[in-house]
C-alpha cells in the first residue's frame, strides 16, 4: 500500500465509536444485572428471547432489506437449526428417556455446544443452498410464497414418524444443554457466575457483527446494488444468481444459529411450534425496526419481545385502581392492545424506527454521514 | 474492434433486430440513431449479453463473445452506461464507483481509478459521501459514466446519455464524450438527440424497425435529406 493513497482509508468515525461504546455498556449492564437480579425475573426472559430474535431479524434483514429478496422461510431454517442443535447435543445417557418411543434413537453420540451451534447454521445453509437453486429464480411475491411453502413442508417432514429415530417424530426433544447450562457452578452445584443471559448476547453479538462486516464488504455493496437495480448490477459484471444464492445461504446460516438459540431458550424443541406466525413476528420486527437497518432490527426485537411478553401482561388480569375495576381487561386483551400498537407504528412510522439509517449514522458529522435528504 | 454480424434478437416471437451488421473501429465514436422501438437499446443489450440473440455473431478484439454471460463481457472490456442512468440510489457515489470496478481485484489501482474519475468530474468528488439517489440528473449521468469507466473498458457503450437532461447539461455530457474519444476510448453511442450525436460521431448508423437502413460518416448523415427530415427536424 503506498503512503499517499493509504491515508484516508478506514478511519473510525465518531458514530462507530459511539456505537461501540453503547454496545459495550449494554453488555456490561447485562452481565452485572444478571449477577444481582434474581434469575427468575422477566427481564432475563425478555433479554434472552430478544437476543435470539434480534439475530434472526438481522439475518432476515440481510436478505429482505439489503439484497431485496422477499423470503418468508425464516421459521423453516430456524426449525432446521433448532433440530440440528438438539439432536446433536442431547447427552447419550438421556437419549433413552427422550426417544422413549424410538428405542433411544439412532444417534448415540453428543457434541459440545459450540460445534453443534455451528452445525445448526451449516445445516440450515445447506438446505438453503438446495432449495435456492430452483426458488431464487422467482421474484418478489412468488419467492415469498415458495419459501413460505418450504417452511411448512419442513415442519411436516420433521414430524414424520419414519424419521422418528432422529427427529423423535411429533414428540418434543429436550434435556439438551440450554442457556442455564452456561452458568458457572461450584462443586456444590451453586451458581457462582451467572452467564445464562450474557452468552446468548455474546453469540448474537458475534453473528450480527459478522453480518455488519459482510454488508460493508464488496459482497454487501453488490447485494445492495442488486436490490437497487438488478439490470444495472448485472451490466456491471455482478453475477446475480451467485450473489442471491450467497445472500440466501448466509441469511439461512444465521437463522439456523438463531434456531439453535431458540431451542436453548425454550428448553425443548417441537416442530409444531415453528409456524409461519413465527416468521411473521420476525418480519414485523424487521419492518418496525426499519428495512435495511441492522441496529433498527436489534432495537425493535427487544421492544417487540418486551411488549409481547412482559410490559403488556397487566392487561391480561383484572386491575383495580382505587376501587374502580378497569373494564375490558381479561385474558387475551393484551394481544388486542398489542395489535393496535403495531398498527399505529406502521401507520405513523412507515419506514420503521430507524428507517434505513444505522445507530452510527446518528452520531456522525454530516461530512461522514451519508446524505439521505431528498432521496427516495 | 467490435464486429457484429447478422444479429437477430426476438422478444417472445417479436423480432426486435432483423439481422444487423456493423463494425466499430478502435478509437471511433459510432452512433446508432433511430426512432423509438427501432432496436437501438436491444443492440446494446445483446452485446452486453443481457439478452441472447437468436442468431448472428458478435466478435470483439478477435474473440467470439456471442455466447458469453454478462460478467465475461465486462471482463473482456465492454462496459455499458445504461439508459436512464440507473445508478445505485442507496449506495454512495464512492460505493457506486467501486461497484463499477467489481471485476477488478487490484485495490490500489481501483483507488487510483476513483481519483482519476474525481479529477475528471470534480462534482462527484464533492458528493463522494452522498447517496447516488440524491444527485441531480446530470450528476447521476456523470456517475454512470464514471462507474462504467471504473471497469477499465476498451469499448464503452452509452445508451441515451442525454435523456431527460437540461440542454446545458446535455452539452456537458457531449463534451465528456469528446474528451473520452480524444483519450483514445472507443464509444458506441445511442442517441435520440441525433443532431448532437452525429456531430461528434465518426460513423453514424440509422436503425429502422430492426434493420440498418443508412450508414455514413457523421457529417454525411447530417447532410442527408432523409436523415434531416426524419431525425433532425427541418430547420
Amino acid at each position: 500500500m503506498n503512503n499517499a493513497s493509504a491515508a484516508p482509508r478506514r478511519r473510525l468515525t465518531p458514530g462507530a465509536l459511539a456505537t461501540a461504546a453503547i454496545v459495550a455498556a449494554i453488555y456490561v449492564a447485562v452481565f452485572v444485572s444478571e449477577q444481582f437480579i434474581p434469575p427468575t425475573s422477566m427481564l432475563f426472559t425478555v433479554l434472552k428471547k430478544g437476543a435470539t430474535y434480534a439475530l434472526v431479524a438481522v439475518s432476515m434483514n440481510l436478505l429482505n432489506g439489503f439484497t431485496g429478496l422477499f423470503s418468508l422461510g425464516q421459521a423453516g431454517f430456524m426449525l432446521i437449526g433448532a433440530y440440528t442443535y438438539a439432536v446433536l447435543t442431547i447427552p447419550v445417557a438421556q437419549r433413552a428417556v427422550v426417544y422413549q418411543y424410538y428405542d433411544g434413537g439412532a444417534i448415540q453420540f453428543a457434541l459440545p455446544v459450540l460445534p453443534a451451534i455451528l452445525l445448526a447454521g451449516l445445516a440450515a445453509a445447506f438446505f438453503a443452498f438446495l432449495i435456492g437453486l430452483p426458488v431464487l429464480r422467482l421474484k418478489s411475491d412468488y419467492l415469498a410464497i415458495a419459501t413460505l411453502g418450504f417452511a411448512e413442508i419442513m415442519r411436516s417432514i420433521f414430524q414424520w414418524d419414519k424419521l422418528g429415530t432422529i427427529t423423535n417424530g411429533s414428540n418434543m426433544l429436550r434435556l439438551f444443554p440450554t442457556f442455564n447450562d452456561f452458568n458457572i457452578r461450584n462443586a456444590d452445584g451453586e451458581v457462582v457466575v451467572y452467564l445464562s443471559t450474557f452468552i446468548p448476547f455474546l453469540i448474537a453479538g458475534v453473528c450480527i457483527a459478522a453480518i455488519v462486516m459482510l454488508i460493508h464488504s464488496t459482497y454487501g455493496r453488490a447485494f445492495i446494488a442488486i436490490r437497487d437495480d438488478e439490470v444495472a448490477a448485472e451490466a456491471m459484471g455482478i453475477n446475480l444468481a451467485r450473489h442471491k444464492q450467497l445472500a440466501f445461504c448466509i441469511s439461512s446460516f444465521f437463522a439456523g444459529v438463531g434456531g439453535a438459540m431458540l431451542a436453548m431458550y425454550m428448553n425443548s424443541v417441537q416442530a409444531k411450534s415453528f409456524t409461519s406466525a413465527m416468521t411473521y413476528e420476525i418480519l414485523l420486527i424487521v419492518v418496525i425496526g426499519g428495512i435495511g437497518s441492522v441496529t433498527g432490527s436489534c432495537i425493535s426485537s427487544f421492544l417487540f419481545v418486551a411488549c409481547s411478553e412482559w410490559w403488556l401482561r397487566f392487561l391480561d388480569q383484572k386491575q383495580v385502581i382505587g376501587g374502580w375495576e378497569v373494564p375490558l381487561l381479561r385474558n387475551g386483551f393484551r394481544l388486542v392492545v398489542f395489535s393496535i400498537i403495531i398498527m399505529i407504528v406502521v401507520l405513523f412510522f412507515r419506514r420503521g424506527i430507524m428507517g434505513d439509517r444505522e445507530l452510527w449514522d446518528l452520531f456522525n458529522e454530516p461530512r461522514h454521514r451519508k446524505a439521505k435528504e431528498g432521496g427516495r | 474492434m467490435l464486429k457484429v454480424t447478422d444479429l437477430k434478437v426476438s422478444y417472445g416471437g417479436i423480432e426486435a433486430l432483423k439481422g444487423i451488421s456493423f463494425d466499430v473501429e478502435q478509437g471511433q465514436i459510432v452512433t446508432l440513431i433511430g426512432a423509438n422501438g427501432a432496436g437501438k437499446s436491444t443492440t446494446l443489450r445483446a452485446i452486453s449479453a443481457l439478452v441472447h440473440p437468436v442468431s448472428g455473431t458478435i466478435n470483439f478484439m478477435g474473440r467470439d463473445i456471442t455466447s458469453f454471460n454478462p460478467q465475461r463481457v465486462v471482463a473482456e472490456g465492454i462496459s455499458l452506461v445504461p439508459e436512464g442512468r440507473r445508478v445505485f440510489a442507496n449506495l454512495t457515489v464512492k460505493e457506486n464507483l467501486k461497484i463499477g470496478a467489481y471485476l477488478r481485484n487490484d485495490k490500489e489501482e481501483i483507488e487510483e481509478g476513483i481519483k482519476d474519475i474525481y479529477r475528471r468530474f470534480p462534482r462527484l468528488k464533492e458528493r463522494e459521501w452522498q447517496l447516488a439517489g440524491t444527485l441531480s440528473g446530470g450528476e447521476q449521468q456523470m456517475l454512470a459514466v464514471g462507474r462504467a469507466m471504473m471497469a477499465k473498458p476498451k469499448l464503452m457503450m452509452m445508451d441515451e446519455p442525454s435523456l431527460g437532461l437540461a440542454p446545458l447539461v446535455v452539452k456537458e455530457i457531449f463534451s465528456i464524450i469528446r474528451d473520452l474519444k480524444s483519450e483514445g476510448m472507443t464509444i458506441l453511442l445511442i442517441e435520440q438527440n441525433a443532431n448532437a450525436a452525429l456531430r461528434c460521431a465518426d460513423v453514424g448508423l440509422v436503425l429502422e424497425t430492426g434493420r440498418i437502413t443508412l450508414t455514413g460518416t457523421g457529417a454525411e448523415l447530417l447532410d442527408n435529406e432523409q436523415v434531416k427530415e426524419a431525425y433532425l427536424g427541418a430547420d
